[in-house]
């Protein structure tokens, strides 16, 4: 590690050089294999993924390419007790957003008591004035949240970002899986891995505890992708599979006499929970974007009337907007009644004119971000940039403070991974997949998203970022 | 099942057939084009098997000369020629992406390899000694295909519009194949039997994979124009005969009633054809026109490929 590194948390390395508990036994796997052997399974694990498919697609200047993900063959391990702690915090913070989501398309007590500018809501691109009043079966509105989370010390764990419309790469953290089994059975032979396949089943599960109360014996549930040349359609496709339902487009879907239906060989079937993998604005023509041709016209009314449950629910978008991430610790105490478990990043919201100047003064030592942005894309990472990117940025910023958070680089920690130079630290964070019906249930583990590049805080992998398989060790 | 799924199964399958016979094809011209009789009557075999291919216009449009080397180009790579080898491959992967859910991880896999391997093929390092074993490659990998579906899938409805793209896309072929070089290879008053080449002869057996199973079954026959239409039209143990075929395209379509519990136009309309082509008599078929026979015949099976279209929502 380079010194300017040496403050950085390092995951199966303390200080002093010992291989931390979680880690021991891979430490010493890990030394007595031959050199060139991860190599080898590495470039195996890459030709299975792409025999598989498991791809997607980035978009750049001219026509969208299919790429891999790289896939690094070291896990990343979390210990039981590391794992209980990270899992209460989620499970507290997504039932708080799911409260926050009903409130603030109810009676707003959140606004009313003083404890969020009303403001922030209700001029908010990413609330929908359209579910005022709507109230989703079991009043679960996200069912299906990826929490981004990053560590900086043993004990100190951050929430990043909080996905709750429709996260993804929960694909990746089950293929990761199989490809690890696969690949080094004596690795999982040693450690007690807490297993992960049957996620697919807990999501069919929540989805049909959400189906509306009256047709929820027998739900027909579908996925709704927007076409094989999504980003993501390798995910929608492995899910409708692993679930044993359909995988519609929004021309298989029509509305009919107050329902959904879908079109088939045979009579046309009554549809009762659609998993969307189509944006808000594209889910209706009728009600949003009328240029949409990948959603089903008619389908908002359907789902105003109860008729049919859409997951996750529209609207969801302002539980996880980046303005609204610095109040969720308020969200937690005013909905919950408890501290929160889990803490956010520091974060300077540029829309006020006291943080704003605080952030312009210290931009060579900030990450900062657009409100609405994702993907990595439009950000920037002070301590890595040129003079030049942030005086441009700069430009950017003063432009439209409003549209700017600020959070300070946070030294991310680092797993062992296997690079040219043989294993060397690289910096990761984690995505837990949690689930939201008529229980909360999380897969234990999650994706971990690691930056290749030697340094770099970037785990985005439309920025060159790689995934690992994430093991949460049983006691 | 979604009429699109159906659809695209239906589809995904004629592709993946097409590719295998447009494989077999190139293959066959290639061969005759070696053939020391051929001389400057090879440029006469590629335009037949280019009209066998059904993409002589598009070729004509293209090319002011017809070489061997456009040809093959046209027919392997072109993607503006909606009938090439790439297009099928192509469009079939696309369909099969659309339905992964509905086949085995072995089919998809198979096809996406197929068309993974084929993007790195380049037209311009397809030399003549490549030629014959990318063309081989091909038929191998639309029968791995095909493999996979007969050894993994369900069978349901999914395997029922499987067989029917494969199977109609068959007998398309095979009676394109005789449409197109029996008047090639007859032309104005020859009589049937007479002095032909006999090497084109094995070459329309070659094109359709039969040239040894005829010997198996006609044994010491010569290859008379007579017995090898007769063999690719109403010889029922010829896999690629055109009578063979409507055998899985009915029980393909009495599957679906079955399974569905309900009558369907397009099970009648098939059933009608191969109870046609079981009865009919080579005599008649030759005395009433070789040529007006498959024409007829290819209305028919675009008449039967909308019926299913309607019957089963396709779109």
């Amino acid at each position: 590690m380079s010194s300017e590194e040496t403050n950085i948390f390092n995951e199966m390395l303390s200080a002093n050089g010992n291989v931390r508990s979680p880690y021991s036994q891979l430490g010493e796997w890990l030394e007595n294999q031959d050199k060139g052997f991860l190599g080898r399974k590495q470039r195996e694990a890459e030709i299975m993924f792409k025999r598989l498919g498991i791809t997607f697609a980035v978009y750049g200047a001219g026509e969208a390419t299919e790429r891999l993900i790289p896939f690094d063959v070291v896990p990343r391990i979390i210990s039981a007790s590391e794992w209980r702690k990270l899992s209460a915090g989620i499970e507290q913070r997504v039932r708080a957003l799911n409260a926050f989501i009903h409130d603030i398309y109810h009676r707003q007590e959140i606004i009313r008591a003083g404890r969020i500018p009303a403001e922030l809501v209700i001029q908010n691109e990413a609330f929908l004035p359209e579910m005022i009043g709507h109230t989703p079966a079991r009043k679960v509105y996200a069912h299906i949240i990826g929490t981004d989370i990053v560590r900086v010390s043993p004990n100190q764990f951050y929430v990043l970002e909080d996905n709750t419309r429709t996260p993804s790469g929960v694909s990746y953290m089950l293929e990761n899986r199989e490809t690890m089994m696969h690949m080094f059975p004596d690795l999982f032979h040693q450690h007690r891995v807490a297993p992960i396949e049957h996620y697919p089943e807990l999501l069919r599960q929540t989805l049909t505890s959400v189906a509306p109360a009256k047709n929820r014996e027998d739900p027909t549930i579908v996925v709704l992708t927007p076409g094989i040349y999504n980003s993501a359609y390798f995910e929608h496709a492995f899910l409708a599979d692993q679930m044993g339902v359909d995988l519609v487009e929004g021309r298989d879907l029509y509305v009919d006499g107050g329902y959904v239906y879908k079109r088939t060989t045979q009579e046309p079937e009554r549809v009762d929970v659609v998993y969307r993998r189509v944006d808000d604005a594209f889910l209706d023509p009728l009600t949003f974007n009328p240029d949409s041709a990948l959603g089903v016209p008619g389908i908002f009314d359907v789902y105003r009337a109860g008729n049919i449950t859409i997951t996750n629910a529209p609207g969801t978008g302002i539980a996880d907007d980046k303005a609204i991430y610095t109040y969720v610790p308020d969200i937690i105490e005013f909905y919950t009644g408890q501290k929160p478990i889990l803490q956010n990043v520091p974060t300077w919201n540029c829309a006020n004119p006291d943080e704003f100047a605080y952030v312009i003064e210290h931009l060579p030592e900030l990450v900062v971000k657009e409100v609405h942005g994702s993907g990595g894309y439009g950000m920037l990472i002070g301590p890595t940039s040129s003079k030049r990117e942030i005086s441009e940025f700069s430009k950017k910023l003063q432009a439209n403070p409003s549209n700017y958070i600020a959070q300070p680089t946070l030294a991310l920690s680092a797993c062992p991974t296997l690079t040219r130079s043989g294993i060397a630290p690289r910096h990761v964070d984690l995505r837990p997949f949690v689930l939201v019906g008529d229980q909360v249930r999380i897969t234990p583990g999650g994706l971990t998203r690691v930056a290749l590049k030697r340094g770099s805080l970037v785990v985005n992998s439309s920025q060159g970022g790689g995934t690992k398989d994430t093991w949460v060790l049983e006691d | 099942m979604l009429g699109r799924t159906a659809a695209s199964l239906f589809w995904l399958c004629r592709q993946i057939e097409r590719s295998e016979n447009l494989a077999r094809l190139l293959d066959v011209g290639y061969r005759v084009a070696m053939l020391p009789s051929s001389g400057e009557g090879h440029r006469e075999e590629w335009r037949s098997t280019l009209i066998s291919a059904g993409c002589e216009e598009g070729f004509r449009e293209k090319y002011d000369e017809l070489t061997e080397r456009a040809a093959i180009n046209y027919m392997l790579f072109d993607m503006d020629n909606s009938g090439s080898i790439r297009c099928c491959l192509h469009a079939a992967r696309n369909n099969a992406k659309a339905v992964r859910t509905a086949l085995t991880s072995e089919m998809w896999e198979s096809l996406n390899t197929t068309w993974l391997e084929f993007s790195e093929l380049r037209a311009q390092n397809m030399t003549s000694n490549r030629l014959p074993e990318v063309l081989s490659w091909i038929k191998q990998r639309s029968m791995l295909f095909r493999g996979a579906m007969l050894g993994t899938m369900l069978r349901d409805d999914t395997y029922y519009f499987s067989q029917l793209g494969a199977f109609m896309e068959r007998g398309d072929n095979t009676a394109r194949i005789l449409d197109v070089k029996y008047h090639l290879l007859l032309p104005d008053n020859e009589i049937v039997g007479g002095g032909v080449d006999r090497y084109q002869w094995s070459a329309i057996l070659r094109s359709v994979s039969a040239h040894r199973s005829y010997r198996w079954v006609y044994g010491d026959k010569a290859n008379q124009p007579w017995y090898v239409a007769e063999f690719m039209m109403l010889n029922q143990i010829m896999p690629r005969s055109l009578v063979h075929c409507y055998s899985w395209i009915t029980e393909s379509l009495l599957g679906i009633e079955n399974l569905y519990q309900e009558k369907s136009q397009s099970a009648a309309v098939a059933s009608d054809l191969f109870q046609k082509l079981r009865t009919s008599k080579m005599d008649d078929i030759f005395a009433d026109g070789l040529h007006e026979f498959l024409t007829e015949f290819l209305v028919s099976q675009n008449g039967l490929s909308s019926q299913i279209a309607e019957d089963y929502h396709f779109y």
